[in-house]
């Protein structure tokens, strides 16, 4: 079987166009290449004699009547002849649609479009900042109803989201910490010695864990956890109109579905935090103890000279403000979920992103506020 | 292969999940250049039929034959020219989220052809207007597109390399009755003028009755082979219930 081909040979006024073999898709780069270099000059007619094709596929049948196109175009008629039955019907079918419109070329990229993105990306975080603002506006009038009607909470959903997204964090949490302890007292012991102060790692160790490691990396890690967990679950149940549903029940899907996970995380996070800070301060005792010589009762009890309760609370304080931003972000990119399934893989990745800025934005708001005050 | 030759040919096929048996010695021949329409209750394993014939499962037993050669005993380069000989049309178009209609159409072209820009853009718009999109669908994401023009859409994927067997999973469920007739009429006269083999999964009893040479109903496991009027003479409970129901009178009236 051969590949396809064509000649042309003159007859008088007439053109014929001979082509034969098979004039299908993997042909059709070398004919394709080969009917565009065609030129055919002073004839009145082109036969295209189609006897000897074997194999025709949709891609041959453009490229004939692309060169009919092209011919007519020039004033000169294209005529098909020998076609077998299965070619004719095809050619006949590829000719009904008449000539494509071409494919928009792909856009080029520009300078300009550069400032257009930055603009569009500006506006974008702004449009995004304000809805954000306008969904935690609804979420307190969703929550001031559910206080004056306290039977509305949702308790059985609120109690699984705390077991789901605060007890099932223990593990990981508490073996981050722990090492997170280990990391700190390392480096400190490291840096101090040098002045033979390696004593002072306990401060560092108390005092850092508490007013920031602690809750810093439990956020952290509650947004990778349960901020992208809430935006997939809400993100899914918007795809299947499952929301729709709830709607249409005459419910209010931020009271069902929203204040009960941003509840339970605002319970969830200060305790995770807790414990956090624990294991933190278990994780740097046990590289005290392997590095200064000093026992476990020592470190206790130097730690118990260095930290006071403030330093517990200030770090204690932001726990429920991030489990808010974390778990409202979640919700709110969940709930803009709209149409197909990719774009609650978009909106999740950006569910993550968004609650880690506010968080890191809002702890350092924080601290100039501690600062501030003296604490 | 000689042109009476079956195109595909299923011997004995077994598929279970777990311990659910879907199907059990069940034997299928399509002609080449036939419609062939597979009908059967919800969970008597249509689908998974479809899905066994183009490898997306592995049966548990038996042989199946497409263009005269064992798919069991393929290695990747013969499966990778039989998938090029083959298109398939899922049932909600699985076209790919992330790129246009056009995009999604020259998939097929970027890895099975070697084409120059111009030809491929020109025989992407070609498939588009066959299958019936307008033109301005070109650009537009499929989450953009109504469920009809997605269907479209997926089915000018699956014509993309000129396939010469198009598998349909259910092609018109989801349609309204005049967008359904009209993709039944498509199919048709897409199987006259290319030359198609289409195996068509589906549970619209008027496209049987208008666009299918043989139906296939699956009963017991196994599948019985057969023109409608054979089907209506058939005294098997379910098969008698199928095409003497309410439904399936409609059908056959209009048709008349």
């Amino acid at each position: 079987m051969a590949a396809g081909w064509f000649e042309t040979t003159r007859a008088g006024d007439d053109v014929v166009l001979k082509a034969g073999g098979r004039w299908t898709l993997a042909a059709s780069r070398a004919l394709d290449a080969a009917l565009r270099r065609l030129t055919i000059a002073d004839a009145r007619n082109v036969l295209f004699d189609l006897t000897d094709i074997e194999a025709l596929d949709t891609a041959g049948a453009w490229l004939i009547k692309r060169t009919q196109l092209d011919l007519s175009a020039a004033g000169i008629a294209g005529t098909v002849r020998g076609a077998k039955a299965g070619h004719a019907a095809l050619l006949a079918r590829v000719s009904d649609v008449g000539a494509p419109p071409p494919l928009a070329p792909h856009p080029r990229f520009h300078l300009v479009d550069i400032l257009e993105h930055l603009g569009e990306a500006l506006f974008h975080g702004l449009r995004q900042a304000r809805d954000l603002l306008n969904f935690f506006g609804a979420l307190l009038f969703a929550a001031a109803r559910v206080i004056r009607h306290p039977g509305r909470i949702r308790f059985i959903s609120f109690v699984s989201h705390v077991q789901l997204h605060g007890l099932n964090a223990m593990p990981i949490i508490g073996i981050l910490l722990f090492l997170v302890g280990i990391v700190v007292a390392y480096q400190g012991v490291g840096q101090l010695s040098r002045f033979g102060a390696q004593i002072y790692t306990v401060d560092l160790v108390g005092i850092s864990v508490l007013r920031e490691m602690g809750v810093l990396i439990s956020s952290i890690v509650i947004a990778g956890r349960s901020g992208s967990a809430f935006t997939a679950q809400l993100g899914t149940m918007q795809v299947n109109e499952e929301i729709d549903a709830i709607r249409t029940m005459g419910l209010d899907p931020l009271e069902v579905l929203v204040l009960p996970r941003i509840l339970a995380l605002m319970i969830a996070l200060p305790l995770l935090t807790f414990f956090a800070d624990i294991m933190a301060i278990l994780g740097g005792a046990f590289m005290s103890t392997l590095t200064i010589d000093i026992t476990f009762a020592q470190f206790l009890s130097l730690l118990n000279q260095a930290v006071t309760l403030t330093h517990f609370w200030v770090g204690m304080v932001k726990a429920p403000i991030f489990a808010l931003l974390i778990a409202m972000v979640g919700c709110f990119e969940g709930m803009r979920v709209r149409g197909s399934a990719e774009s609650v893989g978009r909106l999740t990745t950006q569910a993550v992103v968004e609650a880690l800025f506010l968080v890191i934005v809002v702890d350092a708001f924080f601290s100039v506020l501690f600062s501030f005050l003296g604490i | 292969m000689a042109e009476t030759d079956p195109i595909i040919s299923v011997r004995g096929l077994r598929t279970q999940f777990g311990a659910q048996v879907i199907h059990d010695g069940l034997d299928l021949d399509v002609r080449a250049g036939e419609v062939i329409g597979v009908v059967g209750g919800s969970g008597t394993g249509k689908s998974v039929l479809l899905r066994t014939i183009v490898g997306l499962n592995r049966q548990t037993a038996g042989t199946i034959n497409v263009f005269g050669a064992d798919t069991g005993r393929l290695n990747e380069d013969e499966w990778r020219q039989l998938e090029a000989r083959w298109g398939v049309l899922f049932q909600a178009g699985a076209l790919f989220s992330s790129l246009t209609v056009a995009e999604n159409i020259q998939v097929p072209f970027r890895e099975h052809a070697d084409l120059p820009p111009t030809l491929m853009s020109e025989l992407t718009s070609l498939k588009i207007e066959l299958v019936g999109l307008p033109p301005g669908a070109c650009g537009k994401f499929p989450a953009e597109l109504s469920g009809g023009m997605r269907k479209r859409a997926g089915l000018a994927r699956a014509l993309a390399l000129d396939p010469e067997i198009l598998f349909l999973d259910e092609p018109t469920a989801g349609l309204d009755p005049i967008g359904a007739a009209a993709f039944d009429q498509l199919i048709r006269s897409l199987q006259q003028s290319l030359g198609l083999t289409v195996f068509m999964v589906t549970h619209d009893l008027d496209s049987l009755a208008t666009i299918c040479d043989r139906i296939a109903v699956l009963v017991d496991k196994r599948i019985k082979v057969g023109t409608m009027e054979e089907h209506l003479a058939d005294d098997h409970p379910w098969i008698h219930e199928y095409f003497h129901g309410p439904r399936g009178r409609a059908a056959r009236h209009e048709t008349d």
